[in-house]
This record gives C-alpha cells, sequence and structure tokens, in this order.
C-alpha cells in the first residue's frame, strides 16, 4: 500500500524541493501544483530540478487565491493527476510547501495501511459546532459572496447584512451536507475518487465555487457523502491566532513539535534550519510514540491567545493603549482610597496598615509631594514622590503604581485638600473601594489655634473641594464601590460600619473588631459649627449635628 | 465637523511629508560616500541606518549585537568624527559609509541625511533606523532573528513595529563606574527604571508620546513636559515615499505611527536598551553643551547638561537590573503581541 502526496507551492522552493524528495526517497509520490502566479523561469528551473526523480510529478498550474475556489480547483487537479500516474496509491495526503514531517514518513504510512479505509478529515457540521474565528458557519452555504472580505470589508459586511435582511438564499444541492474543517485532509483513494468521478460534479463543484472559503468546506461536506469511515480529525497540526493567521513555528519550537507526536506540522518558517535538519532525518533517535496529540500544543498556544485576544488589565505601555472605555479595567488590581477616618481617629494610618495588610499610603495626591508608605520618595517601578511628576499626569501615576505592585494590596488616603484631578478616574473604577465620611475634615480644624477667619476661609475652601467630588460620584458611570456617610451618622455607630468596610475589603472574618484607635475629642464640634454659621458659612458636608 | 478637520489633517501631513522628502533630497549633496557596498546587497535584506559621531567606545558592541539579531548590511552617516571611527566602519565588510562635515541640527538631528539614504536604499525592506547608543531587542531576540519578525510582520500585515527606549544607568555616579567599554555596555550599566513611564496619544500624528525614565525623575521633575520622548518606531518596511518627522519618534504617514493597539490588546512592541549613560557620558555632556547640536531650543537644556557634567547618580534602591526580554515583557515593557 502506498501514500502519494499533494503539494501546493507558490514561495520557499528549496524548502519544498528538500520536504518533496524526503517523500520520495521514502516510497511516496509526489504531485506538486506551482501556484500560476510564480514566474515561468522560476517555475522551469523549479521541474528541472526534479528531472532525475520520476516519482515527483507536476501539474497544470493555475493562479491560487487563498481562500477561494481556485485553491480547490488546484487540489482537484494534481489529486487526478497523482491518482492516475500512480496507481498504487491508496491514501493522498494533502499537504503545502511550508508543511514538515514531524515522524518518520514511514510511521504514517504504517499508521494508514493499519487503517486502510479511514478518511483522515476533519469535518464538522455547520449546525452543531462554532469553531470558525469570525463567526459565518451556516451562511457560508447559503449566502453569495461577491466582494472580497479582505480587500472590500465593508461591502463584504453590507453585503451580507443585506441578504440577511431580505432573506435572500441559495438553495445547497442535493446530497451535500454542509461540514467544515481544517483544509488539510487525507483521503482514501475510493473517497477521493468518488469525489473526482461524482456524476453531478459539476453541478457540485458550480455551488463550492460561490461558498466562501471553499477549502474549509469542499472536501470536508463530500468526504460526508462518500466516506465509509470517517476519522474527523487533521493529521495536519496547523494552528491559526485568534485573527485567524496560521501560527508559525521557529527553531524553538522543536521540543514542542516532537511532544505533539504529530505526523506533519505547518506552517515551519522557511529559515528553520534546525527544524528541517532534525525533522528529515530519519537516523535520528526515536522516542516512543503514540497517537498523535496536538493538545498539547493547544494548551501553549491559547494561552498566547488568551494574552493577545485581551491584552494585560492594567498595564498601559507602548504595546497597549486602550481607547476610553475599551480598557477592560482601568487598573490592575483593586485598591482601596479613605476619606476622613484619619481626621477622626488617631493614629488611624498605622491601625490600618496592621488590620489591612499591604501597604498603606499617606496622602498619595498630596499638594506638596505623595506621601508614600514608610516616608520613601520612590516607590516600586522607581516611582517619584514629586508632585509635578504625578500631576503631570495623575491617573497614569495611579495605574502605573497599581502595576508596579502587583500582589500587594494598596491602600491611601484622599481628602478635600488633595490634588482633585483623579477623582473622577477613581470614581469610574470598579477596583476602587471609596471609604468616605463626609466633613471629617472639620474635625482637627475645630481644635486649630489658628485665627478664625483664616479657619473658616479653609473650612469654606475645603467644603467646596469636597463637594466638587461628591458630585463627581453621584455622576452616571459611577463604578468604584462606595461606602459613604456624613461625619454625624458615622459617629453614630463607626465600630459597625469600620466593620462592615472591612470585611468587604479582607474577606469575611470570623473576628469581631474589638480595639479602635482613639477618637478624637467631638465635644467641642456642635458649638464650633454653629460658629461657622455664625459667621456666614453654610456647613453642609457633616450631617446633623444639632440634636447632641 | 470632526470628519472634515480629520481630511484636513490628513492633506496637510501629506504636504508636510512631500516637504520633508524635498529637504532630505536636497540634504543628499551633503552626504560624500566613503565606502559605499550597496551594489552586494540581497533584495531581502534588513538594512540598518544610523548617524555616529564619535562612537568607537559603542560601534564594535553596536554592530555585534544586531548582527546577532540579523541585521545584513548597516549604512552609516559619520558626522566628522576624530576618534577612528570612519578607519573602523571602513574595515568592516558589511558597512557602508557616508561622511559629511554639515550641521547635525540643521539636518534635523541626522534624520534629512538617513530619510535621503533610505530613499535610495530602503525601498521595499524593512529597515531598523537606531542611534549608536540604542540596542535594539524584541520577544524571542535571542531565539529568532530579525528576519523571523519581519516575515511575521509581513504575514500579519504590520508594516512597523514600535520600541520603547530603556535608558540603563549604573549603580555608582554615572562618571565613575569602572568599566572598559569595549565590553557588552549592558554589563557596565545594568540598572533601569521598572514602572514610572506615561504617555499620551497624539492627535495630529496619531502616535504615542512616552515619556519617565530615571532621566524625567532625576532631571525634569520640576517640568515633566520636557522630558525625553521615550517612544520610537525604528522599524518599518520602507518606502520611498515615507519620512520621519522627528528622530524615529513618529513617521508619515501617521498610519506607520499604529505601532500600539487601542483596543486593549497588545501589539508586538520592542526595546531600545539606550546606553547613553556609560562613563563617557560625563566629559561628552561637556561638549554637547558647548556644540548645542542636541536640542531645538538648547537654552532650555543647560541645566540638563550641567547636572550630567556634575556626575550623578541615577540609581536608587528601587532600580530594576536587567535580565533579558522575558524580564521586559513581565514587567510591562514589551510584549509578543502574539508572536508565539
Amino acid at each position: 500500500m502506498t501514500l502519494g502526496f499533494v503539494l501546493l507551492v507558490h514561495t520557499a522552493f528549496d524548502r519544498a524541493e528538500q520536504v518533496a524528495r524526503y517523500f520520495a526517497l521514502n516510497d511516496c509520490p509526489v504531485v506538486i501544483h506551482v501556484d500560476g502566479k510564480v514566474r515561468q523561469r522560476t517555475f522551469r528551473d523549479f521541474r528541472a530540478r526534479f528531472k532525475d526523480e520520476p516519482k515527483i510529478r507536476f501539474c497544470r498550474r493555475s493562479r491560487v487565491e487563498w481562500g477561494k475556489w481556485s485553491l480547490v480547483r488546484a487540489t482537484q487537479v494534481a489529486s487526478e493527476r497523482l491518482l492516475s500516474l500512480f496507481p498504487d496509491v491508496r491514501h493522498v495526503f494533502l499537504a503545502s510547501g511550508s508543511c514538515l514531517p514531524l515522524r518518520p514518513v514511514a510511521e504514517l504510512r504504517d499508521y494508514l495501511s493499519t487503517h486502510s479505509e479511514t478518511d483522515f478529515i476533519e469535518s464538522v457540521t455547520t449546525d452543531q459546532v462554532t469553531w470558525t474565528v469570525d463567526g459565518l458557519e451556516a451562511e457560508r452555504f447559503t449566502l453569495r459572496f461577491p466582494f472580497s472580505w479582505r480587500k472590500n470589508r465593508r461591502l463584504f459586511d453590507f453585503y451580507v447584512r443585506f441578504q440577511r435582511r431580505i432573506g435572500l438564499t441559495r438553495r445547497i444541492p442535493e446530497g451535500v451536507s454542509p461540514h467544515l474543517g481544517s483544509q488539510w485532509w487525507c483521503l482514501t483513494r475510493r473517497t477521493l475518487e468518488s469525489i473526482l468521478q461524482a456524476p453531478d460534479r459539476v453541478q457540485i463543484d458550480a455551488y463550492f465555487s460561490r461558498v466562501w472559503i471553499p477549502d474549509e468546506s469542499y472536501f470536508q461536506s463530500l468526504a460526508r457523502r462518500f466516506s465509509t469511515t470517517i476519522e474527523s480529525r487533521s493529521l495536519t497540526l496547523s494552528k491559526f491566532d485568534i485573527q485567524g493567521k496560521p501560527h508559525i513555528f521557529y527553531d524553538d519550537h522543536q521540543p514542542l513539535l516532537e511532544r505533539s507526536d504529530c505526523f506533519v506540522a505547518r506552517k515551519i518558517w522557511p529559515r528553520a534550519d534546525r527544524l528541517y535538519q532534525t525533522f528529515l532525518d530519519d537516523t535520528r533517535p526515536q522516542a516512543r510514540r503514540s497517537e498523535p496529540n496536538p493538545g498539547k500544543i493547544d494548551r501553549v498556544f491559547s494561552k498566547a491567545n488568551e494574552r493577545r485576544g485581551q491584552g494585560r488589565r492594567g498595564l498601559y505601555s507602548q504595546a497597549r493603549f486602550p481607547a476610553p472605555g475599551l480598557e477592560n479595567g482601568l487598573t490592575c488590581a483593586r485598591y482601596n482610597v479613605f476619606s476622613g477616618l484619619e481626621d477622626l481617629f488617631e493614629d488611624f494610618q498605622p491601625w490600618l496598615a496592621r488590620r489591612l495588610g499591604g501597604r498603606v499610603h499617606g496622602h498619595l495626591y498630596h499638594p506638596d509631594r505623595a506621601q508614600f508608605a514608610g516616608g520613601e520618595t520612590v516607590m516600586n517601578g522607581c516611582i517619584s514622590d514629586s508632585a509635578s511628576l504625578r500631576d503631570y499626569r495623575p491617573e497614569q501615576f495611579l495605574t502605573n503604581l497599581m502595576w508596579s505592585t502587583r500582589g500587594e494590596r494598596q491602600s491611601f488616603f484622599f481628602g478635600p485638600n488633595d490634588r482633585p484631578e483623579i477623582g473622577p478616574f477613581m470614581a469610574r473604577d470598579p477596583n476602587a473601594t471609596l471609604v468616605i465620611v463626609t466633613g471629617a475634615w472639620a474635625v482637627p480644624l475645630h481644635t486649630s489655634n489658628a485665627e478664625f477667619e483664616e479657619v473658616k476661609a479653609e473650612a469654606a475652601r475645603l467644603q467646596r473641594a469636597e463637594l466638587a467630588f461628591l458630585r463627581e460620584l453621584r455622576l452616571p458611570g459611577t463604578a468604584a464601590r462606595l461606602h459613604l456617610w456624613n461625619l454625624a451618622d458615622f459617629i453614630a455607630q463607626p465600630v459597625e460600619k469600620i466593620q462592615n468596610f472591612m470585611q468587604e475589603i479582607t474577606g469575611p472574618s470570623p473576628q469581631r473588631l474589638t480595639e479602635l484607635p482613639p477618637m478624637r475629642d467631638l465635644s467641642g464640634f456642635p458649638a464650633f459649627l454653629q460658629k461657622l454659621r455664625n459667621a456666614g458659612m453654610k456647613p453642609q458636608v457633616m450631617g446633623d449635628f444639632d440634636g447632641r | 465637523m470632526a470628519a472634515a478637520s480629520d481630511l484636513w489633517a490628513a492633506y496637510s501631513l501629506r504636504w508636510r511629508r512631500r516637504g520633508l522628502l524635498a529637504r532630505s533630497f536636497a540634504r543628499h549633496r551633503h552626504l560624500t560616500p566613503i565606502f559605499d557596498r550597496m551594489a552586494d546587497v540581497a533584495k531581502d535584506a534588513i538594512l540598518c541606518f544610523s548617524t555616529i559621531r564619535n562612537e568607537m567606545g559603542r560601534l564594535p558592541h553596536f554592530l555585534d549585537h544586531h548582527r546577532a539579531l540579523g541585521v545584513d548590511h548597516f549604512l552609516m552617516v559619520d558626522n566628522a568624527s576624530d576618534d577612528g571611527t570612519m578607519d573602523f566602519l571602513t574595515a568592516q565588510r558589511d558597512v557602508s559609509v557616508w561622511s559629511t562635515s554639515h550641521s547635525y541640527k540643521a539636518s534635523r538631528f541626522g534624520v534629512d541625511w538617513l530619510t535621503a539614504l533610505m530613499m535610495r536604499h530602503g525601498h521595499g525592506r524593512w529597515c531598523l533606523t537606531l542611534d549608536a547608543d540604542e540596542l535594539f531587542v524584541y520577544a524571542h531576540h535571542d531565539l529568532r532573528d530579525l528576519h523571523a519578525l519581519t516575515d511575521w510582520l509581513d504575514i500579519t500585515d504590520r508594516p512597523s513595529m514600535g520600541a520603547l527606549m530603556l535608558d540603563l544607568y549604573p549603580r555608582g555616579p554615572l562618571g565613575r563606574t569602572g568599566s572598559k567599554t569595549e565590553t557588552d555596555p549592558i554589563s557596565t550599566i545594568p540598572y533601569f527604571d521598572a514602572g514610572n513611564y506615561v504617555m499620551i496619544r497624539q492627535p495630529r500624528l496619531e502616535n504615542l508620546w512616552v515619556q519617565g525614565g530615571p532621566r524625567a525623575r532625576t532631571f525634569f521633575h520640576a517640568d515633566p513636559r520636557r522630558a525625553p520622548t521615550l517612544s520610537k518606531v525604528p522599524l518599518v518596511r520602507w518606502n520611498r515615499r515615507y519620512a520621519y518627522v522627528s528622530s524615529t519618534h513618529s513617521l508619515l504617514p501617521r498610519g506607520l505611527n499604529h505601532v500600539y493597539r487601542t483596543d486593549g490588546v497588545e501589539a508586538p512592541t520592542g526595546v531600545l536598551l539606550h546606553t547613553k549613560f556609560l562613563p563617557e557620558i560625563v566629559s561628552k555632556s561637556v561638549e554637547e553643551k558647548r556644540r548645542r547640536q542636541h536640542f531645538e531650543n538648547s537654552d532650555l537644556y543647560e541645566g540638563y547638561y550641567d547636572a550630567l557634567i556634575d556626575d550623578p547618580i541615577l540609581w536608587c534602591d528601587r532600580s530594576t537590573r536587567y535580565h533579558g526580554w522575558r524580564q521586559l515583557e513581565a514587567l510591562g515593557l514589551m510584549s509578543r503581541g502574539g508572536w508565539d
């Protein structure tokens, strides 16, 4: 029993020659189809190289466009020629010039001789599986595609929508059940001859010549019509990225390719010398072989596709600079922002650091400098505490800090005295947990020894800033987790409220909060507010202290 | 109407590009061919273009590094070196040399000269335009050469690839790092800033403007807007109608500046390891300050040169030591962009 190869070649002729000779040397006849776009002289030179090799023959050339009917046509012509020139061929293997056998071809032949009646062709029915990258499955068979997807994408999309709207469809010919699959197959002589010699082939071909990407559906559908035993998988390992471009294998993929136990792989980079050297050398030590297992490679590549498909969340770089709305997460991890509590309690920051772990910074947006935890002047990633560097791109200061401290919980304080530009960003960020006690900034003021006029002016300024921040938090699109109280409400039951947001941050814990840092003395606070009121200011954000 | 103003921008940029090309074409008279080996260079060769002045300390390693990456031929413009650079270059078999003694600044920091050469020799080829103190690295560069990369860029319809310029610096004061210049500069100055880069998209040229790094941190913290630009587009499948606008930071037509993705996905990008801060920087800064050839408004950068002449320390205890491209990728400074 003999195995024959159909080789579709349009470039990298040296590699195609190498592979074709390897097949011929191992008693496998080869028929090569050279793309009609290749210059006549190049073609003649190429053909002349095989004068001495009766097992390598050529077929009539035609211009091939990938994804078009011409590709199927070329395959038909080459297959017919192979079948008629080499009558002892039992299996026909379709390959391209950038395919490379990963196991000695003798092993493939043995494998096929134990499966002498089996057609190896991936063939998936369209109504059960969605496997194509772009979505069009069943409609490939029922719509018309006069416009090129690559060159006239808009027209293509428009015409598809138009046909859907109007309900235009084509009739699928009798006996054809639409199936899709990898264009690389290995068919038995019986099946292939049945396809090529079918009495209604003219009609079938006419139909498929207008199906979109017929090389993924012609043989895949017709094999279902004639084959007795279909093994629905391709013997050729080929991977596609999410844009539908084939993955290319390089020298450093050698261990991966060896482990796959597949018979043939594509596409191989033509300059991957080591791959060609290794895999075309049948004298190399052979590992114990098992069934082909492309799944091993799938796992590696699906990870790559995932990274390519989504990008790393919260990364802003020369590679990834998402437009507004396409960030898929503004920052890379959750963080906590506290406002007011540090004014209400004494030594709140160290207490919080003990409770929360991770890094608890001071006011990162303080007008003088970024108050990093521990008084550091430079943080991970060499982020400087300079106020002007921070205020140059305040949002990226935060995203950079989050990115550079990945894996460590970050918390910081933010109040009405800080630079306000970052406010709207935090409000929109679902990673932010904002814990705000409004009006708490007035607590240190009321015990201040400064002139009352100054205190009043300061209170007015801070209240204006806080009201602006609160307005931002009320805008549509706010996604931050919000814990918001005014001072009066908060001090009514502080333990319960602190317990509540601490649990949200650290996760549920059976321990109840027992100790709180000491709260500053508020006995003179209502009188202070009244004094402000009497002086003409209107304290709004502290809540109702009149009843106390 | 946004669309109309965009059309207008495209139209005026077209004229700007034509102006740049005409200007470069006129400047090609400034160049004297010293050793032109371009006749033997293959059609699919990858070319590296560079303008240099007194770079004997860096050139041997610069050439070795990029040869190993698969650059087939170097096209160098020598701007009046007097340290033996010219003799060294003419002795290299894969280097073509032109010489000029005209003003570097008046030639848009050498870009006009290079554009003239690229127009003539770069058409249809992949061109890597670098300064002598830049070492290009990209994902898998230790295992796959530039031909593998450019073939893949071709297949995925990408005409250009971007890179972040990453300033390397030593642990101690810049000028006092004991080293022999002929050794690998990366081992002399192995530290960099890993995560303080900021950027915006520039609406007109549609390029990404990246700043940050140790220079912004130490020299420009008072006025970050003036900090050096770190984004570059060094690798382009050239066409004679293309033109770099300012250094290799951006080019026209502006579609070539779309080397970053705006849909949340990561595009393939590289890093230019910037070896500016080798010990000689201190003495070189004295000369550069005098020559006033490196900035458009040289007066504004007097302080910068003074700071460099002062022999500063860029290192801090948050600095990261370079360990290769995988580290850079993990840090988010470069991406393989789906090239596995």
